[in-house]
């Protein structure tokens, strides 16, 4: 069905672009996920792996005073898209892998 | 403005050249090859200030193109046959992105069983793509519709690929003379000048977008009006190449239509057998006229409405098969279709197909297809059928 509420073909970039950079960060995907990586703050060693691979920004680090080494590391769970590849990177098996409950 | 003596495939060449194209991406294929190898010749010479890329495939090849294209480079490539349906995965988003790719095309068969000859079966592949695609007839006319075809795929009312197709071998082999043009008067009449969307780091835009369903079909659309606007630009285009450098074609080119009773609908180089069948049928005493179909896409319904108007048959030479549908030939198809929501003023239509894989068409083929019309014109039945011109039972 047509959604009126869209813009019309005469108003609407030629070419599909995006003219706006970063309008990523305004779309929520947590409906993509099957399963969600949970951190398990105590096993974590703080080698940032999971920041570093995570295709999507959706590991986020939280500096923290009271945290072991003043930092530490959540999932943005509207942009985590339940990859995997966060679980499958954790060294020291920090990473837990639950099923999504909706 | 040099006079030379060129092949097809090198007046393409001389074309994109003097076009002061900027990026040129090519991958040999017969019989195309001599094209994209003058053009590899001019750039190792410095005779053109542009990059060739080397590429492994024609696929890779249209896909530098879409990349140089996307940042406002003047892009040319030039293929044929497997190598234009392998291009045509990245020709079809090349379309969609709305980049104005300029591509020679020899048109050649399509395997199997494989060959290496002149037919339309590659370029019938890439009829819906949304490429404004011109046929031409001579070197002269490829030189100066390759020309054309970068002012009409950079205005911003059209913003798509554009391909000047040419008969494999019987154009892309064959020597005539060709008036050549100066790069700087070329340039005077298609300036560089970036219209269309493009990656830049000041102005930061992402290309490649998904379209999901609330999106797509909006972007298609877009997409046939550019097709659409294609048609009056293409002849703005070739009015001003005219006053400019004095040879203009049309989109369709018609030949003794005045006082014509039966028709024949051609392109490509058939066209220029086609014209010497005519003239000799009249001396016949049989009053046939010929179109010379030369924008395929945008199809210039207008135009053929006009020229076709009062004329008792028409008979359409394809050069092409489009296998299992109504009739074979894809051109016949689009003329059946014209005349869908009026049959009234539709004149009777044959579909014949003819040169396929290079079967020798001779002035006589056409003879017999002209006496068929008059027949027809007569009274008797056109078959439900394409009719199949050199085929062996």
């Amino acid at each position: 069905m047509m959604n009126k509420n869209l813009p019309g073909w005469r108003e609407l970039p030629e070419g599909a672009v995006v003219r706006d950079p970063g309008n990523t960060e305004t779309i929520d995907v947590s409906g993509w996920r099957v399963f969600k990586p949970v951190i398990i703050d105590d096993k974590c060693t703080r080698c940032r792996l999971c920041w570093i691979y995570c295709p999507d920004g959706a590991i986020i680090e939280v500096i923290d005073e009271k945290a072991k080494m003043g930092k530490r590391y959540e999932v943005d769970y509207v942009h985590c898209k339940g990859c995997g590849i966060c679980y499958a990177e954790c060294p020291v098996n920090a990473i837990e892998w639950v099923p999504e409950e909706r | 403005m040099p006079r030379l003596a060129l092949t097809t495939n090198y007046a393409v060449a001389h074309a994109a050249k003097d076009s002061d194209v900027d990026v040129i991406a090519a991958y040999p294929i017969t019989p195309s090859t001599p094209a994209a190898e003058k053009l590899a010749e001019f750039a190792a010479n410095g005779e053109i200030d542009a990059e060739y890329i080397h590429v492994e495939s024609e696929h890779s090849a249209a896909s530098a193109l879409v990349g140089a294209s996307a940042v406002g480079a003047r892009t040319f490539t030039v293929t044929a046959s497997q190598g234009l349906i392998y291009m045509s995965e990245v020709l079809y988003i090349a379309s969609g992105l709305r980049l104005p790719i300029v591509l020679g095309v020899a048109s050649r068969a399509l395997s199997a069983p494989l060959s290496i000859w002149g037919d339309m079966h590659d370029i019938a592949v890439l009829r819906d793509a949304g490429i404004v695609t011109y046929f031409v007839s001579s070197a002269q006319e490829a030189y100066d519709t390759v020309i054309q075809a970068f002012k009409v795929a950079e205005d911003p009312r059209v913003h798509l690929p554009a391909i000047v197709d040419y008969d494999g071998f019987v154009l892309s082999h064959v020597t005539e003379p060709v008036e050549t043009l100066e790069k700087e008067e070329v340039l005077k009449f298609i300036p560089k000048k970036i219209t269309w969307n493009t990656l830049n780091p000041k102005n930061p835009i992402s290309m490649g977008t998904v379209g999901e369903p609330d999106w797509y079909y909006e972007f298609k659309y877009q997409q046939q009006v550019a097709m659409e606007n294609a048609l009056k630009v293409a002849e703005e285009v070739d009015e001003e190449f005219g006053k400019v450098f004095g040879r203009k074609y049309g989109v369709v080119e018609p030949f003794m239509m005045e006082d014509a009773e039966v028709a024949l609908l051609a392109y490509g180089a058939h066209a220029g057998t086609a014209r010497v069948a005519v003239e000799r049928a009249r001396k016949e005493g049989i009053k046939v006229g010929l179109v010379r179909l030369k924008l395929w896409r945008p199809f210039p319904v207008p135009h053929l409405k006009k020229l076709f108007d009062g004329i008792s048959v028409v008979g359409v030479l394809d050069r092409a098969m489009s296998l299992g549908a109504p009739r074979q030939g894809p051109v016949a198809l689009d003329l059946m279709a014209m005349y869908a929501s009026d049959p009234s003023s539709a004149p009777k239509m044959a579909s014949y197909t003819i040169g396929i894989g290079q079967r020798d068409v001779r002035v006589e083929d056409i003879l017999y297809i002209i006496n068929q019309l008059a027949e027809f014109a007569k009274g008797k039945e056109i078959p439900e059928r394409t009719i199949p011109i050199g085929l062996r039972e």
